[in-house]
């Protein structure tokens, strides 16, 4: 067994890397859900994480913007780099991490606000707007980019619950983005989406990769292999392989890849 | 395999009649308990109006009293021969006139006993009444009251009731002049208790009930969702928030008349604040209410969904913009309907208010919370225990208008419950 072994198959660098994470091991209670997961997410691409359920793949993600915070009895060791800068360090103020790190989640989760209000939030509590004016140019920028606009230009102060579900993730999509955050991490962000909106999602997600580092975890190989530059594959809280999303999905240097990607199970898998 | 089928034949057919059979069972038990619930709860407002349906009207004598100035000191309104202008008004009325000084004090003792005072203000408020007539319409004393009411029944031999023959047959003459009338009796909500019940009323028992709500509500509402909020979304996980939890719980469990003790051990005693004023028993009542709004208030926090909470977090908010601006506003609705229910509860409460002296004898509502007053449960027990007949049916008018407030704050908690939930 050799599995805590990890490959870098094309190391960027963390020069280049917008974030890159040493060793960090994560623990719910007295249960470790990650095993020292070094990854480097290279700036302004798409990096799918991948792997089988309760591998630990939304657990590092929650960890980059230290979600797993608000979790009771959750411990997140070792170092996650951001631009250089450790986001555990005590000095660092999470709310802060969090407007430069934005987060879209696996259930589209708007407030039960007007469409408006849930844009204005953000750059609200974060001071960014000096005006109503202002607020309302961030807003209609925002749901623009998120590509909501023109669905909803005429009922901004409808509740954003009224919204289809496809709408509702891109109007969380454009409140993330409305602190204007450097990275944008998602958790499966289309599994709760018919295929039409999922579309939708993707070639968002393809749009933005120009003005943010997104890293998003999936459970669709396909969609990996749509939007991603790179992909990492996880399993058993290991970070197994990392590299670029064609090579990982035409030649992974890992049995254990190879099974996953193509839908092999461990028990049909012949003895080692 | 040639195993006979399962679900068919004639043990399959045994198995679903019984299965059948216990469902119905179950249901006519259901029925059963409701209707034994509902059946039992209209008994209980049956005899409540049946009760109360005397008090609803007060006997009443329309009196014309002669103001005469030899009766009144001239340099004071205030002194003069009151009860003589009375009993010679109500005998005026009177085909006979009387001669023995009994008769005229039962001629006097047909209204009620305070009429000699209110004649006595009005003069006061109005001297240049002095010379002329004045025409009051009074009530008449309990046992007239009775009489009129039909409650006395002239069948009954004369020794065993209030009223003799020669009283009897002066009432008998006083209506048929047309002096006596029956209006509704407004004056149970717009007078404070007396001794005699034809002029008792609840005014100063609902001020009392009002302000000590008032205490109970500004002093546990706010301490209550503080708490509750602490303990949910910051407190520790650790051996002494346990310990406050169960003791919360505790707390709810512990009998009214305890904190009846400790308001009257610690709030008057100690602290030396004024006895059976609302302020102590809004202070006792909101010990009682604590607990509730924190148990109701975490139960609404928690229903708020995790969604929301991440959804907050993941665009930077910090835990008290998270908490005051999406969990508290969620949790709003089901915060209030249990506030309003636990105020309800208190409004009922009973027992510790015995033990503060909010069952005093107090004839005017409280002008503030500072000022001795009763309370609309502790009326109703005042009332339950006094001897006069007409109290009877003032008790349970007494207990229909509590039942009413009760029902009023339970609706006003549906109506709030129900706008709030459609905003959100």
């Amino acid at each position: 067994m050799n599995q805590s072994f990890q490959t870098h198959v094309a190391p960027i660098g963390a020069a280049a890397a917008k974030i890159s994470t040493r060793g960090v091991d994560v623990f719910y209670g007295p249960k470790q859900a990650l095993f020292g997961v070094d990854l480097d997410i290279p700036r302004n691409q798409v990096t799918a994480l991948i792997g089988p359920s309760g591998c630990g793949k939304s657990t590092f993600l929650r960890a980059i913007n230290r979600m797993n915070d608000t979790i009771a009895g959750a411990r997140v060791e070792g170092e996650i780099l951001l631009d250089g800068e450790n986001v555990y360090d005590p000095v660092l103020d999470v709310v802060e991490l969090r407007a430069r790190v934005g987060m879209v989640f696996q259930k589209p989760n708007p407030f039960p606000k007007s469409i408006f209000e849930n844009v204005a939030y953000g750059p609200r509590i974060h001071g960014m707007a000096r005006s109503r004016a202002e607020l309302a140019e961030i807003v209609v920028r925002s749901l623009r980019r998120a590509g909501l606009f023109e669905e909803v230009k005429d009922r901004l102060d409808a509740p954003g619950t009224s919204l289809s579900g496809g709408q509702q993730q891109r109007l969380c999509i454009a409140r993330a983005i409305a602190t204007r955050p450097e990275v944008l991490l998602m958790d499966e962000p289309a599994s709760a989406l018919d295929p039409i909106a999922t579309a939708v999602i993707e070639e968002l997600i393809d749009e933005l990769r120009a003005n943010y580092t997104i890293v998003i975890v999936t459970h669709s190989m396909q969609q990996a292999a749509r939007v991603s530059q790179r992909t990492a594959f996880f399993h058993l809280g290991r970070l197994i392989e990392d590299g670029p999303t064609a090579e990982i999905f035409s030649t992974p240097r890992r049995r254990q890849t190879e099974d996953y990607i193509t839908g092999r199970s461990a028990a049909q898998r012949p003895g080692p | 395999m040639n195993a006979p089928a399962p679900h068919r034949g004639g043990a399959a057919e045994a198995r679903r009649r019984r299965r059948h059979r216990a469902d119905r069972l179950l249901r006519l038990l259901g029925l059963g308990a409701i209707s034994l619930a509902l059946g039992l709860l209209g008994v209980l407002i049956a005899t409540l109006v049946i009760g109360a349906t005397p008090a609803l009207t007060q006997t009443k004598l329309r009196v014309t009293f002669a103001i005469s100035p030899e009766l009144i000191d001239p340099a004071d309104p205030g002194i003069g021969a009151y009860r003589l202008i009375l009993r010679r008004g109500v005998a005026a009325l009177l085909p006979e006139q009387p001669t023995t000084m009994a008769e005229w004090r039962e001629i006097g003792g047909i209204v009620t006993g305070n009429t000699q005072f209110a004649i006595r203000d009005a003069v006061m408020a109005d001297p240049s009444l002095i010379g002329r007539n004045l025409t009051l319409t009074v009530p008449v004393s309990d046992a007239y009251d009775q009489l009129g009411k039909g409650l006395t029944s002239r069948d009954t031999p004369p020794e065993r009731r209030k009223l003799s023959d020669r009283e009897i047959a002066r009432f008998d003459a006083l209506t048929a002049r047309g002096a006596v009338s029956r209006p509704f009796n407004w004056e149970l909500i717009t007078r404070s208790n007396s001794r005699f019940p034809e002029t008792a009323g609840l005014a100063g028992a609902i001020v009392g009930s009002f302000y000590m709500l008032l205490v109970c509500f500004v002093v546990s509402f706010p301490a209550g969702i503080a708490a509750a909020v602490w303990l949910e979304e910051f407190a520790p996980r650790n051996r002494l928030t346990d310990a406050v939890e169960v003791n919360i719980n505790n707390l709810a469990a512990v009998p009214s008349i305890v904190f009846g003790l400790l308001g009257l051990s610690v709030l008057i005693g100690v602290f030396g604040l004024p006895r059976s004023t609302p302020l102590v028993g809004g202070l006792v009542l909101s010990l009682m209410t604590l607990p509730t709004i924190i148990i109701v208030t975490r139960a609404a926090l928690r229903a708020v969904p995790r969604s929301i909470r991440e959804a907050a977090h993941g665009v930077g908010a910090s835990r008290h913009q998270v908490v005051l601006h999406h969990v508290l506003p969620l949790a709003m609705p089901g915060i209030l309907t249990g506030t309003i229910i636990g105020l309800a509860h208190a409004l009922g409460e009973t027992a510790p208010l015995l033990l503060i002296g909010m069952n005093a004898f107090i004839t005017d509502p409280p002008g503030g919370i500072l000022e001795a007053s009763t309370a609309l449960p502790t009326q109703i027990f005042i009332w339950a225990g006094s001897a006069e007949h007409g109290f009877v049916s003032r008790t349970c008018a007494a207990i229909l208008v509590l039942l009413g407030f009760l029902l009023a704050m339970n609706a006003v908690a549906i109506y709030l419950r129900q706008r709030l939930e459609r905003k959100t």
